[in-house]
């Protein structure tokens, strides 16, 4: 670190920066005068956009991250990667079975899958992409669906997988086909449409939608209050 | 190697001795409050607090609209600038013989009203065409994290929920928007489990159903807090399925309109190679979303990168009424540390789980269960006059959350278990919401208003609908939790198949841009400076120092 201790040395798609140090990847490049388009979404670590590969100078290791979420340190050399070419497969979800068939019809390359860890090392959400991989190769499609329930979709893994599978694509199937087909359904909805269907509640709204400020604000206030779950 | 042990390379944030001394009282304090109430605010109260402590309040924030259909009428300075704006397009120069693609509906955004609304209109039949100015699903649906209202539960209906959004705005709302908004709710949470959506669910199937501020039940469907980017994947994945035209990195600059004042498309901009698109569109959907880039008040803001108004300006332009223009939602719970990610989102969902608000002191300042714009208020309260938050080395404010409650209120491990995005948002940073609470203050949320719209998302222009949260009626001037991935729901899904059944109707005539020449003339009159563009598209956060270097030789750059 130089005399400044405030300042950091970065090396911005290689080229040499210095700037303040509590910035993060993303607001260091916004600090030097970059105005991005690509590779910003959210700014909050939930949309993916702004994966990011760097080295630490010195260190043989290839690190990943989110540009929004990852502090600059000094020597540090990055390159974003905003968008990943993928394989995502077309289906309709309603017609499929839940199981390894519908897997492997739509990414039979899943099946080549080395074992290696890459995916999950370059995770910056941490999750154990592996374990999701080798419950899709099982058929495991409730497993895989919870495992990966925290992906945002941001590419990485499928940019490190020496099998080139799209790890993400994968995973999104497999929570739809979870959600849609696996999941059990709950009672007290489908009562509770089957009524609003039939009628039920349109009196009471009506009467509600006519009702001046004053007796909705005495009905308000004077309503009962249900108790946190135990 | 587990993927934890590759990570430990990560920057550790700590928090400083000041504030770990004022970490420790709350601790100490805890098991005291553990089973403690805090009375709610009475209506009088709240009136109080409100008017003395919410931004929306402070003098001078807001000013009277000086042209178009909302002349005279209060708005959100920030608000206005947009609004009353020139065009980015230049009437007289624009070649309006060209029509580069042609399609029935044509939806601008891309994020979950956008992508409802494409969904049903294709459903409907017609050909579809979604525009978005950054990547499809860049968009505040994809950051709402605590969850969707729905009254389904044996104890609970549509009129109570419609009762609780009322009061959360302040019973202004439009009470037949309301009541759309409550009585398709259910029919949504079943729309995406037929999608393959995931909820927080018991065994059995039914759903994990927590309360928010202001609801008088528990109706709040939850995907751990992820909900709004489960649903959003979800809807994109289903939307590319099914082949629907998609543009990216293509906002619309201009809305077409004809001789008769119908709208009958946009202009678009292609943001990477500066092209425009003229698209001709038989109806019109805006679905552009909120504003919380636009930094009201110069708050920081929960908001997308891309929230910057654009439908708003758009539609007035084009003589479109709007809604509630004179209030924003603040966020109680922003980050205030780690400095670097200040402003951005805590959901709403850890207090719902039990975490409490306290002061510099460790004590408890309001119910943490009120609506969002009273507890933004006791925060600001609590910090600006009553000086009881607590300062960040970087000179920023806040109060503490108490996350560590969480497990000791509902089991060791749920805290992680329901909030798994909040616990790794600090773990980044070497913080554990487990063991320590968080600092908060609050940050721009939530563009409360919007184009005044009817329960299909009819707009006063002509096939033109706006959805989600460009529009504005249905939360008055306040919305509750889990209400607003709802409305874009709601809406999306009326305005998509309203937009399509309409669409099979007579086509508008020529495009013209005779509302832009028009509202151009009434600025003029109005002295509005020709300086001031919409939509505002992208906020420039290049530092001070690089932009002087652009201005202090005058050039604008490589472009």
């Amino acid at each position: 670190m130089g005399a400044d201790k405030s300042t950091v040395t970065i090396y911005v798609f290689g080229k040499q920066y210095r700037v303040p140090q509590n910035l993060t990847i993303l607001t260091a490049m916004e600090h030097l005068g970059y105005r991005l388009l690509r590779g910003c979404g959210c700014r909050s670590g939930f949309c993916g956009a702004c994966a990011t590969v760097y080295r630490i100078r010195g260190d043989f290791r290839l690190r990943t991250g989110l540009a929004c979420q990852t502090p600059v340190r000094d020597g540090m050399v990055f390159s974003m990667l905003p968008f990943h070419p993928s394989t995502k497969a077309r289906y309709d979800i309603k017609s499929l079975q839940p199981d390894i068939n519908a897997l492997l019809r739509y990414y039979p390359e899943i099946l080549r899958c080395l074992q290696c860890n890459s995916c999950t090392r370059a995770c910056p959400q941490d999750l154990p992409v592996i374990d999701i991989m080798a419950a899709a190769m099982r058929g495991d499609i409730a497993n895989a669906a919870d495992l990966s329930f925290d992906c945002i979709m941001c590419g990485l893994c499928a940019t490190r997988c020496p099998a080139e599978i799209v790890q993400y694509n994968v995973a999104i199937l497999s929570r739809r086909l979870y959600g849609t087909h696996l999941s059990p359904k709950a009672g007290h909805l489908k009562k509770k449409l089957d009524e609003i269907r039939a009628g039920r509640y349109d009196e009471e709204l009506s009467k509600l939608a006519k009702m001046s400020t004053a007796e909705l604000t005495k009905l308000y206030n004077s309503r009962e209050i249900e108790p946190e779950e135990a | 190697m587990t993927s934890e042990q590759t990570k430990q390379w990560r920057t550790v944030i700590t928090y400083s001795e000041d504030m770990r001394h004022s970490i420790d009282k709350v601790a100490a304090n805890r098991k005291g409050r553990t089973k403690q109430s805090f009375p709610k605010l009475t209506p009088d109260e709240k009136k109080q607090l409100l008017t003395k402590y919410h931004p929306d309040y402070k003098p001078g924030t807001t000013r009277k609209l000086l042209v178009g259909p909302n002349k005279g009428e209060p708005v959100v300075n920030e608000l206005g600038d947009i609004v009353e704006a020139y065009s980015r397009i230049s009437p007289e120069k624009t070649d309006l013989s060209r029509t580069d693609i042609q399609t029935d509906v044509l939806i601008i955004g891309g994020g979950g009203a956008g992508a409802s609304a494409a969904l049903t209109a294709q459903e409907a039949g017609a050909h579809v065409l979604l525009c978005t100015k950054l990547r499809f699903g860049d968009a505040n649906t994809m950051m709402a994290q605590g969850g969707i209202q729905a009254a389904d539960r044996e104890n609970d209906s549509p009129a109570i929920h419609h009762l609780d959004v009322m009061g959360g705005g302040g019973f202004t709302n439009i009470p037949n928007l309301v009541q759309t908004l409550v009585k398709d709710a259910p029919s949504i949470i079943e729309w995406l489990e037929d999608l393959g959506m995931m909820f927080d669910k018991k065994p059995d199937g039914t759903f994990v159903e927590m309360h928010g501020g202001g609801t008088s039940r528990r109706r709040m469907h939850a995907a751990r807090d992820y909900t709004g980017a489960e649903i959003m994947r979800t809807l994109r994945d289903e939307v590319i399925n099914r082949d629907i035209q998609v543009i990216e990195f293509s906002p619309a600059i201009e809305l077409l309109t004809d001789a008769d004042g119908n709208c009958v498309g946009a202009i678009l901009l292609n943001m990477e190679t500066n092209e425009f698109v003229f698209v001709n569109a038989k109806t019109t959907i805006l679905a552009t979303g909120g504003s919380g880039r636009l930094h009201c008040q110069e708050f920081p803001t929960t908001n997308h990168y891309g929230a910057t108004g654009d439908g708003l300006a758009l539609a007035y332009r084009a003589g479109a009424k709007l809604a509630f223009v004179d209030t924003i939602q603040y966020h109680p719970t922003g980050v205030a540390f780690p400095e670097l990610i200040s402003g951005q989102l805590i959901t709403e969902k850890m207090r719902s789980m039990g975490a409490q608000l306290v002061n510099i002191d460790g004590e408890r300042f309001v119910n943490e269960l009120e609506t969002r714009d009273a507890v933004a208020s006791a925060i600001i309260r609590e910090c600006q006059e009553r000086n009881k938050g607590v300062r960040t080395p970087g000179g920023l404010v806040g109060v503490w959350l108490d996350t560590p409650l969480i497990d000791v209120l509902k089991g060791s491990g749920q805290t992680q278990r329901l909030a798994p995005a909040m616990v790794r948002q600090f773990k980044r940073f070497g913080i554990d919401i487990i063991k320590d609470p968080i600092l908060v203050y609050a940050t721009q949320h939530y563009q409360n208003g919007g184009v005044l719209i009817d329960e299909n998302g009819r707009t006063n222009v002509p096939n033109l609908y706006v959805a989600g949260e460009a529009a504005g009626g249905i939360h008055g001037r306040n919305r509750l939790m889990g209400n607003s991935l709802l409305d874009i729901l709601v809406f999306g899904r009326r305005a998509g198949g309203d937009a399509a059944k309409r669409s099979n109707a007579a086509p508008g005539g020529k495009p013209i841009l005779d509302h832009v020449v028009r509202f151009h003339k009434e600025l003029k009159k109005a002295g509005v400076s020709t300086d001031r563009h919409s939509p505002v598209l992208l906020p420039d956060y290049r530092s001070k120092e690089a932009k002087i270097e652009l201005e202090a030789f005058a050039v604008r750059g490589w472009e």
